[in-house]
């Protein structure tokens, strides 16, 4: 989410144009090959991360298939914290879909989205524009889920 | 060792799957992440997605694809105890860990850091 830092025009952020124009600033970018490793590499860690915090619960005696809430509760923190301090999106630039496909991707748009609307305030800022990017991820989920559950609702 | 091993495989490889889509194709990261997320959910139908929980631990747990398998456990779940309206009810039981903490973390983060510039 750093470039939204640089834009100018914060109220152009949701306008398409706006958008394409982030996705071309996007491409030139180091070769593929090196984009594809570095994000094997910070998905990797990311997921290793995760392993950890995931047998540190198991080890604790919970159960293998409750103990995935907190551990996606506690890579959320460390993601959000990272976004507040400005580290993320350091570390983004460098691994991209590394840190944008898992859960701290997720996390990390609600956050900085929560933080850079602050200025337009709590309720018409952060409280509305929370979910800018993340809700598509959350509309398509919920649509995918409905439908998926009506067909295994009448074929059972 | 082998769970440590098979996470990062496994989910390094679906971080390469979203890079490639990122740079080969005109989707924005928007586009791309809710592609998982249907994907996730599709695969979640099959039951599919569970087994590869199953072997890759958190490397399939916290790609973003699992926040839509999870949506669809909860709703095909309670679907299965009661009928239709068990898709409405069951729909973020699994799934509200992640979103409440998301928001929560994500106000108390606005509370304590200011936008930079």
């Amino acid at each position: 989410m750093s470039r939204m830092e640089q834009n100018p025009n914060k109220e152009l952020l949701l306008d398409k144009k706006w958008l394409n124009e982030w996705n071309r600033q996007k491409k030139p970018r180091p070769p593929l090959s090196k984009n594809i490793i570095s994000a094997f590499l910070g998905g990797g860690a990311v997921c290793l991360l995760g392993q950890f915090i995931l047998n540190l619960f198991i080890s604790q005696g919970m159960p293998k298939e409750l103990a995935g809430n907190p551990t996606i509760t506690t890579i959320i923190f460390i993601a959000a914290m990272l976004t507040g301090l400005g580290v993320f999106d350091k570390m983004a630039r460098i691994v991209g879909a590394g840190l944008a496909v898992p859960v701290t991707g997720f996390a990390n748009s609600i956050t900085s989205m929560a933080i850079e609307f602050k200025r337009e305030g709590l309720v018409l800022g952060t409280g509305s524009k929370m979910f800018a990017l993340a809700g598509s991820v959350i509309v398509f989920g919920v649509v995918t889920a409905f439908v998926v559950g009506i067909i295994s609702a009448l074929i059972h | 060792m082998g769970s440590y091993f098979m996470a990062f495989l496994v989910g390094g490889l679906i971080c390469v799957i979203g890079q490639l889509l990122f740079d080969l194709t005109p989707l924005t990261p928007g586009h791309v992440l809710s592609g998982f997320v249907v994907a996730g959910g599709i695969l979640g139908g099959f039951g599919v997605y569970d087994r590869l929980i199953d072997f890759a631990g958190a490397g399939a747990l916290l790609p973003i694809s699992s926040f839509g398998n999870s949506l669809v456990k909860g709703a095909m779940s309670e679907a299965a105890r009661h009928g239709v309206m068990g898709v409405l009810t069951g729909m973020f039981e699994l799934t509200s860990t992640g979103i409440t903490a998301a928001i929560l973390f994500g106000f108390f983060m606005a509370l304590v850091f200011n936008p930079k510039g």
